[in-house]
């Protein structure tokens, strides 16, 4: 019997402490007031959590927008990083409002989550060398070595489509890619070309790095939400209107101009192209 | 519920996680009994180096490790130990970092067990004229090794879960599967379930079959 | 122990041991210079690469230092917890009942045997589906639930351990005097393998604060590791070099954690003088610097 009691205690103390912990950690009473967003922190030129702690990146201004739009103005958005594993757990449990992370909308995420958009079509591409030359088709790619980021869509491409013979190097992370595309060591880094762009377009690469403009693939970017939720209709709505007034197109050229980034025009709602 | 597994190649990536976790095996065990030996060892400057060794090592984060085995050694110092494709030169590199941190512990617990032989049994060795790896070789780790197969077994487990942390330098073990069926299938909950079941698998048995080899061999005393 | 493994050396040992010391110091030397050399040439070691972390405060207030509060955090909540309850388990599998003997058993051979990854994941699931805890500190509830789960079944083992590494006439001697076995416990027992169980306690605590690094990967936990994926995609991937200074920042925290212990032990040992010769296994104990000790051993990650 003692055993049990003593376990009880433990298990109070564990409730206690954590919940000192939450009162350290809280300060969101007023949610109405509030709209949480679901964002990366790692993607230049999308979404990047800046050194004075700001954020930055298209998926950042779409979001801004679209949060303008829904009756929010920028101090009244709660930045969460969603990261790609965790991006339908979000949702699900309603811990972010919607979420604009180069979000590519496919049947397996659709059955789990609602889309609005899409809002940016892009495609998997390849970031190379400046002085790379023997690059300029995608079967160039079969000899290379090209890293991604581990267990991703592009990373699956590549083994399956794109160039199965070729030798793929997968990271944690684009950087640690960078870094070995500097070293060369690798040949070229693969992901969807809109982050290729930001990172291209970021102040110590400049220069340094080409994007290869292959349409390798299709990633029609859209702005998850929980699934049957009625902000669908009105993100739509937004988005349709950012697009009209010339907003979207300046964030483009404000995020990947600068890297040579051929854009798509800005997409139809509601049409995803395969 | 479970047919979304089709296509996925999941014994054959629990397979490359027990290549891991033997090769890793054998090689800390190597070099952590080299490193406890430099612990004892009358030279002050190996000493030193075990002890910096262990210490060092010990604190760092597997995932750092294994992230430097492939940037610092492969990708800087060009060291492709032997291989010229990614999949073979990936595995090599985790399991030449797996041995660097594993070692440390193998190292710890075997100085344990070292500390557990009589001293009786040293001095006696000594006595008779053996050489200070004599005395380790013929005298001294065996012993060791008897009395610390349960802190083992123990380091064993922990490397096999451990061998998950390669999937950060891309090695296609079971952790990197589960990372691409989650990015398809949106099943995070279900998914992380039957790993774990797998992993369940791999080291329940090694751990009971090890805690009934330590009370076999121990020594008593 | 080490100084009974060899003879006083003489002055053939001396030389002997010299010329080990240099070759080691000379192999040593050219795999430091090698290894520098490289990354130079690699451009690994450009000013623009490290400067992020000495000229720019804002890399510490705005990545480094808010992740390291939030290891500290989670790290410390989770000893705080896996302790007492690691204790317990390590009890109540030396109990005389046989099911709380199983029961015990079963609990810690089951969260040893699960990646303790897999354990956060199961936990952050949980408390969204069954708790309203607020969605901002969840991963760190999960976090310190996988924590617990895990190292208090290895802390119970090392608890079991400690407490059978005893001398069973320190029982027989309890209850010749008519104690209750939770006085044999409470009295005799546990305060006597505290000492001897220590050095693996700290080994486990220094595995409690890397693991919180596992939070970063997929839970969302803003942890100090995970802090520098968005470091370096500002600073033009400096990858190495951010994951150097991190390295530094866990190995200086873990240094200073079996540092306190170390201190700690030998208070320990100082304050119990009289009965410091019954603990531990035969006359070895005396010998033993800190960190050699006998019992379950380190556990890794």
């Amino acid at each position: 019997m003692k055993t049990l009691k003593a376990s009880v205690a433990a298990a109070a103390a564990l409730a206690l402490a954590l919940s000192v912990a939450a009162c350290g950690e809280g300060g969101d009473g007023d949610a109405g007031s509030k709209i949480t967003i679901g964002i990366k922190y790692d993607q230049p030129g999308l979404g990047l959590k800046t050194p004075d702690g700001k954020y930055t990146g298209f998926d950042v201004d779409v979001a801004t927008y679209i949060a303008k739009e829904l009756g929010y103005e920028p101090g009244d958005i709660e930045w969460k990083e969603a990261k790609s594993a965790d991006r339908e757990t979000l949702l699900q449990r309603g811990d972010v409002d919607f979420i604009a992370a180069s979000y590519s909308i496919n049947d397996e995420r659709a059955k789990k989550v609602d889309f609005a958009g899409p809002y940016l079509l892009a495609h998997q591409d390849v970031l190379i060398r400046a002085d790379d030359t023997t690059i300029t088709k995608p079967e160039d790619l079969s000899d290379k070595r090209l890293c991604s980021v581990t267990g991703s869509t592009s990373a699956q491409n590549v083994k399956a489509e794109i160039a199965p013979e070729a030798q793929l190097q997968e990271y944690g992370g684009y950087s640690e890619c960078l870094t070995g595309l500097e070293n060369r060591v690798i040949d070229a880094l693969t992901t969807d070309d809109s982050i290729l762009a930001g990172y291209a377009a970021q102040e110590q690469f400049k220069g340094k790095f080409k994007l290869g403009g292959f349409k390798l693939s299709n990633e029609n970017y859209g702005i998850g939400v929980q699934k049957g939720s009625d902000l669908t209709e009105k993100i739509n709505t937004a988005l349709e209107k950012m697009v009209q007034d010339g907003s979207w197109e300046s964030y483009v050229q404000k995020n990947f101009g600068p890297a040579n980034y051929k854009n798509e025009p800005a997409p139809k709602i509601g049409v995803v192209v395969d | 519920m479970f047919d979304f597994l089709e296509g996925y190649d999941l014994l054959g990536a629990f397979w490359v996680t027990v290549q891991l976790t033997v090769y890793s095996a054998i090689g800390s065990l190597i070099w952590g009994t080299l490193l406890a030996a430099m612990r004892v060892s009358p030279v002050p400057l190996m000493r030193g180096f075990g002890t910096a060794y262990v210490n060092i090592v010990r604190n760092i984060p597997l995932t750092v490790i294994i992230v430097f085995t492939s940037l610092g050694l492969f990708q800087t110092l060009n060291v492709s130990l032997g291989a010229d494709d990614f999949t073979t030169i990936n595995f090599r590199l985790a399991v030449l970092g797996l041995i660097a941190y594993t070692a440390a512990f193998v190292c710890e617990a075997l100085r344990s067990g070292i500390n557990t032989v009589p001293v009786g049994q040293v001095e006696a060795a000594r006595a008779i004229g053996l050489s200070f790896p004599q005395v380790l070789r013929l005298i001294v780790l065996p012993q060791a090794f008897r009395s610390v197969v349960g802190p083992l077994a123990n380091v064993l487990i922990a490397l096999t879960k451990n061998t998950t942390v390669a999937a950060a330098i891309g090695v296609a073990e079971a952790a990197l599967l589960m990372r691409e069926m989650i990015e398809n299938e949106a099943q995070l909950i279900l998914i992380s379930a039957i790993f774990a079941v797998g992993f369940i698998c791999l080291t329940l048995p090694t751990g009971l079959f090890l805690g009934w080899v330590a009370k076999k061999v121990a020594v008593k005393r | 122990m080490t100084n009974v493994l060899y003879d006083v050396p003489g002055p053939r040992a001396k030389r002997r041991n010299l010329l080990y010391t240099v070759v080691f110091l000379a192999a040593l030397g050219v795999l430091i210079w090698w290894v520098v050399l490289s990354l130079a040439d690699k451009g690994q070691l450009e000013w623009s690469k490290w400067a992020p972390f000495f000229t720019d405060s804002r890399t510490w207030s705005t990545y480094l230092l808010p992740a390291l509060e939030n290891t500290l955090l989670g790290a410390a909540l989770a000893m705080v917890i896996a302790l007492p309850l690691g204790a317990l388990f390590g009890i109540a599998r030396l109990s005389d009942h046989w099911w709380v003997l199983g029961a015990a058993g079963t609990v810690v051979e089951f969260f040893r045997a699960i990646p303790v990854l897999i354990l956060m994941l199961f936990a952050n699931a949980a408390y969204s589906q069954f708790t309203d805890i607020s969605p901002s500190s969840r991963p760190l509830y999960a976090v310190v639930t996988g924590l617990v789960l895990y190292n208090a079944s290895v802390l119970a083992e090392v608890v079991r351990a400690g407490i059978l590494a005893l001398p069973a006439g320190q029982t027989d001697a309890a209850k010749a005097i008519g104690m209750r076995k939770g006085q044999t416990m409470t009295y005799v027992l546990l305060p006597q393998s505290v000492t001897a169980m220590l050095p693996a306690l700290v080994s486990q605590l220094v595995v409690i604060v890397k693991d919180t690094a596992l939070g970063g990967a997929m839970l969302g936990f803003s942890e100090l590791l995970a802090s520098v994926r968005p470091m370096s995609a500002n600073y033009g991937a400096n990858t190495i070099a951010g994951f150097t200074v991190v390295a530094v920042i866990f190995v200086a925290l873990n240094f200073a954690l079996t540092t306190f212990a170390g201190w700690l032990e030998g208070r320990l040992r100082r304050g119990k003088k009289s009965t410091g010769a019954v603990v531990g296994v035969d006359a070895v104990e005396e010998l033993a610097t800190p960190g050699e000790h006998v019992g379950q051993a380190e556990e890794t990650k």
